[in-house]
């Protein structure tokens, strides 16, 4: 149904196309302003949405509506075409093709294993990597910045993220360090002097998908990961209380030295981050 | 005169006359669900562009450099060169805010309008033969889509993109068997390694729009050959197609939705903040942003690793890491059984039959009503991404709001799937109107044949 009046539905989607063409003048000059984007995005929008406005009367008001029908026609080939194929597909007269074509088929297989080779150049080893990190029997306990930290820099309930000393930009080291009240932590079996003054440290990567468990709650005494919102009981081991972590937040053994300095008394009590196959 | 010589000069080279008076002359259905697709079309065009710009500004490097551009707060702070290129873009570049922004809404829209067109292919039974082919191009591409949204985002090295790569290296690496050497040699070494972010950079700029670039000119070359599906209607049956010629009804209504979805982005880029990296900071192994949301087609993934319970599997000392069940086996599931729909369906109903004439949802109750519980099921998980968000509105723990989206992620796809039946049921019996029948104007009516 074109419009009874052409001349009206001409003249509006020539006032679209106008508008459209104002905005992008507008455009143009924002740009050369170095006008804000919430500018820029308006005026874009305006000269593409007039553009659209202008397209859709056009096509609504002016061009043949239709309806339009087309015959579809059938898609598979009719049985002669098809026999014809099978003939062309079928080669005849090439002699020991299976013989050659199996030949063929080895060498492209190989060729292709040869190829997969230069994907081991993508990365190294796993190795032990996984296994351990930079923490070493002695190093001291330093802030992110480098300052190394003491058995009383912390109050009691206070939180801080340290790493070995020398080896801050090792990621898989970094280690969360609460200062508690002695007395409240349930030690586990052979961790009983790992906690000088209420010293505990463990790894700060979540044993779940590996983000770092940033928050701690002092009035609870556990660890909040973020991202999945596993929550380990800082007091006990850093044993998962709820959410989707399985494992406990690995355990740093620490040392008071003489001067009064945090050192690690080796590395973790496991090795650290998220599980896989064959890490334990 | 021009154009007349422009095209005898072809057809004495290409004899390309016939084809394009054929083509010219093609006829479209006018059913507005038939532009979804279209829809995602052009968003992948708005993509393309916008993301042409970005590239040519953004640096794949890890190399820490001090910020010295024009955003005053991180002034002096060390950040890597690539998550500096894009404060660039944003503060530096004349039109680069708008034009970032605009590439990220593009590709909201863009995963949105995928997952509409692919609805309204279940809801109707376009995959049915012959179109299976085609259905298989068009989940290959939604897959590529979502993984070159993440990839995408996880270019700015920004605090956010961080935390998302870390969660998938721990992904690859709960993997059986192969996880560990996998996650190495997808990242490069153990995390953060820095080799990943110009290998993000080459598949989100060359593998995967190439890729889904060749599969889009399959797609449409088989909508071209197999020509439309329709809905039934007076004048409509198997062997024709009513509608809109190509030239130039259709394609003035096309080239028309092309410059609205375009004013939308553009609207969008320059109104609306998104992904503001100078906010979340760079990128800082020990450190995270909180509360931390993927983009919108990530959450139900993000979602079911947030409440996934604390299980995971030992067998003789091996693991089955709990990030492997939300992680791996629920998109590996849902996308075998996206892509098997057409055959599944096929064997169960027994109907191998070629299909031209579209269902209404309503005349395959129980195929809408699957659909509609799918659909809930992963709206449950994309609404558990948030769960932290939740409980804070709520005000009531995390760990309750995760009980209860345990308890409704199988209980409500149960609900909905049960009223669609239902709802289709009466639909079918009393014929009344459907909520695909809008009012389209002059184009639905019916056609004197």
């Amino acid at each position: 149904m074109t419009d009874r009046d052409p001349r009206r539905a001409v003249g509006g989607v020539a006032r679209w196309f106008a508008a459209s063409t104002a905005a992008s003048i507008g455009l143009a000059v924002a740009y050369a302003l170095d006008a804000n984007a919430q500018v820029q995005g308006v005026l874009a929008a305006v000269a593409l949405a007039a553009l659209a406005a202008g397209f859709v009367r056009w096509s609504e008001r002016l061009m043949p509506p239709g309806p339009y029908v087309e015959e579809r026609h059938p898609l598979a080939a009719p049985p002669d075409e098809d026999r014809a194929a099978d003939r062309a597909l079928a080669g005849e007269g090439l002699p020991r093709r299976r013989f050659l074509g199996r030949m063929l088929g080895a060498a492209l297989a190989a060729l292709g294993v040869a190829l997969l080779f230069p994907i081991r150049s993508l990365g190294p080893s796993p190795g032990r990597s996984l296994l351990r990190t930079a923490w070493r029997r002695g190093m001291r306990l330093v802030t992110p910045e480098g300052q190394p930290v003491a058995a009383e820099t912390l109050q009691l309930g206070g939180v801080l993220t340290v790493f070995p000393e020398g080896r801050t930009d090792a990621a898989d080291s970094q280690a969360i360090l609460v200062r508690v009240d002695p007395a409240a932590i349930t030690p586990v079996a052979g961790r009983e002097a790992w906690a000088p003054d209420g010293n505990v440290a463990y790894s700060k990567i979540c044993t779940h998908a590996g983000c770092p468990v940033g928050l701690y709650e002092d009035r609870t005494g556990q660890l909040f990961c973020p991202c999945h919102q596993s929550v380990f009981d800082a007091l006990d081991g850093a044993r998962p209380l709820t959410g989707p972590a399985t494992r406990a937040l690995p355990q740093l053994p620490l040392e008071v030295d003489d001067e009064g300095y945090l050192r690690s008394g080796g590395d973790f009590s496991e090795p650290v981050g998220p599980a896989t196959w064959d890490v334990p | 005169m021009i154009v007349r010589r422009t095209v005898r000069w072809l057809d004495d080279r290409l004899g390309a006359t016939t084809f394009t008076r054929q083509a010219l002359t093609k006829v479209f259905p006018d059913h507005w669900t038939f532009m979804l697709g279209e829809l995602a079309l052009y968003c992948f065009v708005i993509l393309v562009a916008t993301g042409t710009f970005l590239a040519f500004f953004f640096v794949p490097s890890p190399n820490e450099v001090v910020y010295r551009g024009s955003y005053q707060p991180l002034h002096g702070v060390e950040v890597s060169e690539a998550f500096a290129s894009v404060m660039r873009i944003s503060f530096d570049v004349r039109a680069g805010l708008v034009i970032r922004q605009a590439h990220h809404w593009a590709a909201l829209v863009f995963l949105a309008a995928i997952v509409a067109h692919l609805s309204r292919l279940f809801f109707t039974g376009a995959f049915r033969r012959p179109r299976e082919l085609n259905w298989i191009i068009g989940v290959t591409l939604l897959l590529l889509a979502l993984f070159n949204g993440f990839s995408g985002y996880s270019l700015p090295d920004d605090l956010l993109s961080g935390t998302g790569l870390r969660i998938a290296y721990s992904i690859v690496l709960s993997i059986p068997l192969v996880g560990t050497w996998l996650a190495f040699l997808v990242f490069g070494g153990e995390f953060p390694a820095p080799d990943i972010l110009s290998r993000l950079l080459v598949i989100h700029i060359y593998l995967v729009p190439l890729a889904m670039a060749g599969l889009i000119t399959a797609h449409l070359a088989i909508v071209w050959r197999q020509k439309h599906t329709q809905f039934p209607g007076p004048g409509r049956t198997e062997t024709n197609v009513v509608g809109s010629v190509l030239w130039p009804t259709y394609a003035a209504r096309s080239i028309g939705l092309l410059f609205a979805i375009g004013a939308l982005v553009a609207a969008m880029g320059g109104l609306l903040q998104i992904n503001p990296i100078w906010l979340y900071g760079p990128f800082i192994p020990e450190a995270v942003s909180s509360p931390a949301q993927p983009d919108w087609y990530v959450g139900w993934l993000e979602g079911g690793l947030r409440i996934f319970p604390a299980w995971e599997v030992e067998l003789f000392g091996f693991r089955i890491p709990n990030p492997f069940f939300p992680g791996v086996l629920l998109p590996a599931v849902t996308f075998a059984l996206l892509y098997a729909w057409p055959f599944l369906e096929a064997r169960f109903t027994g109907d191998r039959a070629e299909h031209h004439l579209l269902d209404r949802p309503r005349d395959r109750p129980l195929r809408t009503a699957i659909g509609v519980g799918v659909l809930t099921f992963y709206s449950v998980l994309l609404l558990a991404g948030s769960n932290d968000i939740l409980a804070r509105f709520l005000g009531v723990p995390v760990t309750g709001v995760t009980a209860v989206l345990r308890a409704l992620v199988f209980a409500l796809p149960v609900v909905t799937a049960l009223a669609a039946h239902r709802v289709m049921r009466a639909l079918r019996d009393t014929e009344a109107r459907g909520i695909l029948d809008l009012p389209t104007g002059r184009r639905e009516r019916p056609v004197a044949s």
